[in-house]
């Protein structure tokens, strides 16, 4: 098997994945295994930025996301279970508007982007160095990013605190 | 089959609706923020496929993406104190029971 097989391969896999994963996620009626599912869809995503060759970013996802977001989702929702909580049932005209908006709404989107010419787009591989990311998050000039930087860790310590002050007992 | 951006593309078209659906008919609060993961998520997908494959020489696409890592955990951690504050106060999150602000 060539190397392009292989990539085709792992592309129809990952791509499956999240499809499938991504829809029961959201159609699921126990609310802990939609979080599982998403949770396979963070891998799955996380599978594509490495297949793009953005292993950094890669790492990043599965790092933040399922290592850190994932087990506050579970257990917020272990924290927050009443007796077996199903999702409520909605009633079935909302649904059916709701899944009319989302089909038609995917249907004008996959339209768009099919007939749509992006120009010449070819897939040029190469990572990009940790080097050059650690200069580009830390400088001033032009295309680096020092300040974005330092609004997150501001932003991050905000939520810090937001955090503690709303879910403090009073 | 070669590998073409519109694959990509499609693919995250399919999560960000699938995300919409739920954002639209679940009734718990918790479940309306996987949803809305769901969304960022496949936001995040587009910006590196675009990078890669639209401005290869260029690092736009993958910085934003790092940064739209980094506020949508700041989002959820937020959301989460707020829907453990909410069941504190009414032992519930569904969107039903929410009809007016404590405090």
């Amino acid at each position: 098997m060539s190397t392009a097989e292989l990539q085709e391969t792992v592309f129809c896999i990952l791509a499956a994945a999240i499809a499938v994963f991504s829809i029961l996620t959201v159609t699921t009626n126990r609310i802990l295994r939609s979080a599982t599912y998403l949770l396979f869809v963070l891998f799955a995503t996380a599978g594509i930025y490495f297949q793009l060759e953005y292993s950094f970013l890669g790492a990043v996802q599965l790092t933040i996301y399922a290592g850190g977001i994932i087990i506050l989702y579970v257990f917020s929702i272990l924290l927050t279970t009443v007796d077996k909580t199903k999702v409520s049932k909605l009633k079935n005209s909302k649904m059916f508007a709701g899944l009319i908006t989302a089909l038609a709404g995917a249907a004008i989107c996959v339209y768009i982007t099919l007939t749509h010419s992006f120009g010449p787009s070819r897939f040029v591989g190469g990572e990009i160095n940790m080097k050059v990311i650690g200069t580009a998050l830390m400088g001033t000039e032009k295309y680096q990013y020092l300040l974005p930087f330092e609004v997150i860790s501001v932003l991050l310590l905000t939520c810090i605190i937001g955090g503690i002050m709303i879910a403090r007992k009073r | 089959m070669e590998l073409h951006m519109e694959y990509y593309l499609v693919i995250s078209t399919i999560m960000l609706f699938a995300g919409i659906y739920g954002f639209i008919t679940r009734r718990n609060l918790l479940a309306v923020l996987i949803s809305i993961e769901l969304i960022l998520n496949s936001v995040d997908i587009n910006f590196a496929v675009f990078n890669r494959y639209l401005f290869p020489e260029q690092m736009e696409g993958f910085f934003f993406t790092l940064f739209a890592i980094g506020v949508s955990a700041c989002e959820t951690a937020v959301a989460i104190a707020i829907i453990i504050n909410i069941y504190r106060n009414i032992r519930n999150i569904q969107v039903k029971n929410l009809s007016e602000m404590k405090h």
